[in-house]
């Protein structure tokens, strides 16, 4: 059954929504219903179902969907998408809706706030179905180490749907939502994508604002679409992104359209594009159904007119030890803010009297983060200490440097470069979890992007012969040079989809009654 | 707190041992309408967190915004210290847990300040009584931001120590502050308290000619830290520094270096060895308390600050805000005093009392530069002197004092009487003529009370008024002073007098 | 290979205000030290004449002017206050002096 005749509206794309919106074939009330019972159906808890969102705004999402209705009607509609729901990530800062990042420590918290993002949605006239679940400040690649228990694969429910984005991820693999926000500091939004068979885009750095997003690593963090198609992604880029005065990191710099560039990829034709594939990220530890689909993946867009050649980066090797370092550095100041002193959880010490307000805030953080939170704290406390700063923050800077160079050097032969979003496919739930650096690696080919600041996305490839589970294809682009990304995105996927005869989501099962 | 006996050398044996080095650090508050990185006001005094917002609050998600008046302010102060301007300079987090401090890190410069390298050469008096100046080095001026403001509650004192809870209001965390630090300033030797005093008085005077903030010591927009260390005579090693808080006036950072210095030589001298720590003025007993020792523990792990870019001023904005700054405070002073025909030791003593713009102020305000300087440095001088304050936080402005002085030049008031009305301004009683109005301080100006009044004199004091007749004219004093008494002040002396000998010729 | 040691977790975790437990810091310490000797490879590979990236973008001078914006209502700053009075957060004693 071909998905833009289904009866079942949840089973469209948010483009086709639109247009069905704009034909008055549907209310936003329709779809928006439609989606909270899906919800319902799928979701459930931390017990059972894909458990991709911490809280469900069934009224708020209603309400919004009738006022666009009553805009729609008066012909007044404010966008595109306006009155397509949308999902976002619970890292978020949401006015009125509790905003919590997986963590204990914020449980209850609602911001009197709006993230940039979140206001522009809002403009856009997209209602909130809900906040979804993510690694506990995002520090993850399972969403395992969310406070409120993991989120599962659609495609499997035994396995993990990636991280820390894996609720916004699982949420649009689950068809409970069409759209949905998340943010990518080292891979959260591509790898995700990458195991539960959907597109996710991390843009340019400063490409969208950053305001009110939480920050895990300042110089890292990317809010960006998470979405089922490409031109799904390139329609809430352009409702989201663009310059903020908020943000001092944002790109005054007027977009490229990435919808035009998403509907020229999905003419199929990749005439005169060079692409790089990067011979670091394969090899070793990588699993052979992912490089077999993406090496098929490849073989394709030449077949559609690409120019391929190997690129190196040489200092890739040395990506994740750098962002190791970065990151918990920057988080480790970033989460300090959470004392127990103006907001979140206060925990007073057992058996001390009239306990301090220094003893308050060791027993808050004690108890309201979890064990990768504390061990990243720790490390990143280590690595800016007095006497350490140098050997470790100062050389990772460095080696930031080095990246981007190969970026650019990569860059100066090739229009975009090419791996594998993740080494694997999902892994089942607990597998990883006290295996620290094991989950790390899954990071490996997502982490250079963030540390040089340039865009990607990642679109399905296929499923691995392995384990019939989804494999990622990664599109690497210059900085402010998102729009490649789209043409060159929305070009795999229109090839793979033909050759698949449908889209990859419709092999997913179908999940009835998995709250259950 | 209980009062703690110290031993101190006296201030001539310090000196005979030692050589002190002094370092001050002064924070100044910008006046900018918006804080350092959010759009809040900075107005001072409002209620409990109203001028509050995400950023500045630390909520998750908030971001910081640098305020461009508030660089520009920077960059001012920093050319008027004579300093380099940084062509490229960035932000950077120090990290600390404090309940005052939203984000547990101050958003401040670390190794890469906004202006570096000045000087300013302060002004002295010289052993002969010959202006001499004193070139005090500036290592650097950097952004920062304010804390919020705590009350403690419970306990014995209303302070930290002791106290059960307390009350965090954030409506100044966040406020532009810029930290000005000398380089360590040596061979200042006895002269030491008073250069460190003269030195904040300049740098003050420096940033209200500016505009760039009210600098009022009282208010805590403009606050001093004293670091102080001392090296045995004609060594040139340091030792241990202290750095001594909270001091917030000019009499105070004067007092303060030489009651450490004092305190140093008297631990040194005895075998025993200085904390490396902070200590706590305490402006009504003269001393200064242990504080916090500074010890490895406090790492403040700072990095560059990624929310915010770097500063990049351009050579062109440097200039023009070069274009901007006031009157070099040297030539200003040369200037004031050929206008107002000080002499050296008048413009030495106003100036050291801190009351050059005070007199200044006044000056505009219509009163005669001798008249204003009378003003200033008697009454005014005295009645901060009796309170432990500062001149200019004793609650009277230079546009009152003009007024009062109007009123005396007019004949109403007398200067005993314009006492009285200082009395009724500190009172808040309202302005000067709606005080004489309503405590009746007008001089009488009615020959009939006068006259009689002279009469009653006259009458109660026969051999007083013997000796005038007989040619004692210096006796007239005595019936001067009774005719006074008896009109309660309120007359003028010389048309007093004048009567008195008119009715003895 | 660089080790960190128990103690060195406990009084990282002083600096970072988490009161972690014996069994936290037993945890730890050994883990971090996995982590640390995956990094350590770090402090080879980039030459001192190598300029760090502190900011992925080149921007700079970005400012805002001085005009004042609303903010929150005190109500809004306290609401989700653990404690409050006065209009003010209230915290525990504060035992150490302000920097």
């Amino acid at each position: 059954m071909s998905a833009a005749t289904s009866t079942d509206w949840t089973r469209r794309t948010a483009a086709e929504m639109a247009d069905a919106l704009a034909a008055g074939e549907v209310t936003s009330v329709e779809l928006t219903q439609a989606h909270l019972d899906r919800i319902a159906e799928v979701d459930g808890d931390a017990a059972a179902g894909v458990h991709a969102f911490l809280h469900v705004d069934a009224e708020g999402a209603l309400a919004q969907a009738r006022a666009s209705d009553e805009r729609r009607a008066a012909g007044e509609p404010r966008g595109t998408l306006d009155g397509v729901p949308i999902a976002v990530k619970d890292v978020l800062a949401t006015e009125g809706l509790p905003t919590t990042c997986g963590s204990k420590i914020l449980e209850g918290w609602v911001p009197p706030y709006d993230a940039t993002v979140v206001r522009r949605i809002r403009e856009a006239g997209l209602p909130i179905l809900g906040k979804t679940n993510m690694d506990e400040f995002a520090m993850g690649s399972s969403t395992e180490h969310s406070a409120y228990g993991p989120t599962r694969n659609p495609w499997d429910l035994d396995r993990i749907p990636g991280g820390s984005g894996g609720g916004s991820a699982a949420a649009v693999a689950a068809f409970e939502a069409p759209l949905a926000l998340g943010t990518d500091t080292g891979g959260s939004i591509r790898q995700p994508g990458a195991v539960t068979g959907t597109v996710g885009v991390k843009p340019t750095y400063g490409g969208i604002s950053r305001y009110g997003l939480v920050a895990l690593a300042n110089s890292l963090d990317q809010v960006g679409p998470v979405t089922r198609t490409v031109l799904d992604s390139a329609l809430l880029h352009e409702v989201v992104g663009g310059h903020d005065p908020l943000d001092s990191t944002s790109v005054d710099q007027p977009l490229p359209s990435f919808v035009e560039a998403a509907r020229q990829g999905a003419g199929k034709d990749l005439t005169g594009v060079t692409v790089g594939v990067i011979s670091e990220l394969r090899g070793e530890g990588w699993q052979p159904g992912v490089l077999a689909r993406f090496d098929e993946a490849v073989e394709r867009m030449v077949a559609a007119g690409a120019e391929v050649v190997e690129v190196s980066c040489p200092s890739f090797v040395h990506a994740l030890a750098a962002y190791y370092l970065i990151l918990p550095a920057e988080a480790s100041s970033n989460l300090a803010k959470f004392d127990a002193m103006r907001y979140g959880l206060r925990v007073l010490p057992e058996g001390v009297d009239a306990p301090s307000a220094e003893e308050v805030m060791r027993a808050t953080r004690d108890a309201g983060f979890g064990d990768e939170v504390k061990r990243r704290i720790i490390l990143g406390t280590y690595a800016l200490s007095s006497g350490y700063y140098d050997a470790y923050y100062g050389q990772a800077q460095k080696v930031r440097t080095l990246i981007s160079r190969d970026f650019e050097a990569a860059f100066g032969q090739v229009d975009v470069l090419l791996s594998p979003t993740a080494p694997t496919t999902a892994f089942r739930l607990g597998e990883k979890l006290d295996d620290p650096l094991a989950m790390y690696l899954n990071d490996l080919a997502t982490i250079p992007a963030n540390l040089a600041g340039v865009p990607g996305l990642s679109v399905p490839c296929g499923l691995a012969e392995e384990d019939g589970l989804p494999v990622g294809l990664q599109v690497l682009a210059p900085a402010l040079a998102d729009d490649r990304l789209y043409r060159v995105g929305a070009a795999v996927e229109a090839l793979l989809t033909e050759e698949w005869g449908g889209a990859l989501l419709d092999r997913a099962p179908e999940l009835k009654g998995a709250a259950q | 707190m209980s009062a703690q006996t110290v031993d101190l050398l006296s201030f001539e044996e310090t000196l005979e041992k030692y050589d002190p080095a002094l370092g001050l650090e002064v924070h100044v508050e910008l006046s900018t309408l918006t804080k350092m990185f959010c759009g809040c006001p900075t107005e001072f005094g409002a209620e409990p967190n109203t001028q509050v917002c995400p950023t500045c609050l630390g909520l998750p998600g908030a971001m910081p915004v640098v305020n461009r008046k508030a660089v520009e302010g920077a960059i001012r102060i920093g050319l008027a210290l004579n300093c380099q301007i940084a062509d490229w300079c960035r932000f950077a987090r120090k990290n600390y847990f404090y309940p005052d401090m939203p984000k547990n890190f101050q958003t401040s410069q670390y190794d890469e300040p906004i202006a570096f390298e000045g000087w300013m050469d302060v002004a002295l008096e010289g052993e002969d009584g010959e202006p001499e100046t004193f070139r005090v080095v500036i290592e650097r001026a950097h952004m920062e931001e304010d804390t919020g403001k705590t009350l403690h509650v419970g306990g014995a004192t209303g302070r930290i120590h002791g106290a059960d809870y307390s009350l965090v209001d954030y409506n100044r965390a966040g406020i532009p502050l810029i930290e000005i630090v000398t380089k360590p300033i040596r061979g200042a030797g006895e002269r030491a308290p008073e250069v460190a005093k003269a030195y904040v008085a300049q740098l003050r005077e420096l940033i209200v000619a500016l505009g760039v903030s009210d600098a009022r010591m009282d208010q805590g927009s403009i606050r001093a830290d004293v670091n102080l260390s001392l090296a045995p005579r004609g060594s040139n090693v340091l030792g241990t520094r202290t750095e001594t808080k909270n001091v917030n006036s000019l009499r105070s950072v004067e007092r303060a270096v030489r009651y450490e210095m004092r305190r140093h030589a008297a631990v040194l001298s005895s075998g025993g060895s200085i904390l490396q720590e902070t200590r706590h003025w305490h402006e009504d007993t003269g001393i200064t308390t242990s504080g916090r020792e500074k010890s490895d523990a406090e790492d403040y792990r700072y990095f560059p600050e990624p929310d915010l870019v770097p500063v990049a001023p351009s050579r062109e904005w440097v200039e023009e805000l070069r274009g901007t700054l006031p009157e070099n405070p040297t030539q200003k002073r040369a200037r004031l005093q050929a206008e107002w025909g000080f002499s050296d030791l008048e413009m030495r003593d106003t100036v050291g009392a801190g009351a050059l713009l005070l007199i200044e102020r006044t000056v505009a305000a219509g009163t005669a530069p001798q008249a204003a300087r009378k003003w200033w440095l008697g009454e005014m001088a005295r009645r901060a002197n009796e309170t432990g304050t500062e001149i200019d936080a004793l609650g009277v402005t230079p546009e009152q004092v003009a007024a009062v002085q109007a009123l005396v030049d007019a004949g109403t008031l007398n200067d005993k009487l314009a006492r009285q009305v200082f009395d009724g301004l500190l009172a808040g009683e309202g302005t000067p003529d709606e005080i004489v109005a309503a405590r009746g301080l007008a001089i009488v100006s009615d020959e009939g009370a006068l006259s009689a009044a002279v009469d009653h004199a006259i009458a109660a004091n026969p051999d007083v008024a013997d000796k005038i007749r007989d040619g004692k004219v210096a006796a007239a004093g005595a019936l001067i002073g009774a005719v006074m008494k008896e009109m309660r002040g309120q007359a003028d002396a010389a048309r007093v007098r004048e009567l008195i000998l008119e009715k003895l010729a | 290979m660089p080790e960190i040691t128990r103690d060195e977790v406990a009084h990282l975790a002083t600096l970072a205000r988490i009161d972690l437990s014996d069994a936290e810091l037993d945890h730890l310490a050994p883990q971090l030290s996995v982590i640390l000797d995956s990094v350590a490879s770090i402090s080879e590979v980039a030459s001192a004449d190598v300029p760090p990236t502190s900011h992925p973008l080149p921007l700079t001078n970005v400012f805002r002017e001085d005009v004042v914006v609303p903010g929150l209502t005190a109500e809004q700053a306290l609401a989700g206050a653990p404690e409050s009075e006065q209009q003010r957060f209230s915290v525990p004693r504060i035992l150490g002096d302000e920097q």
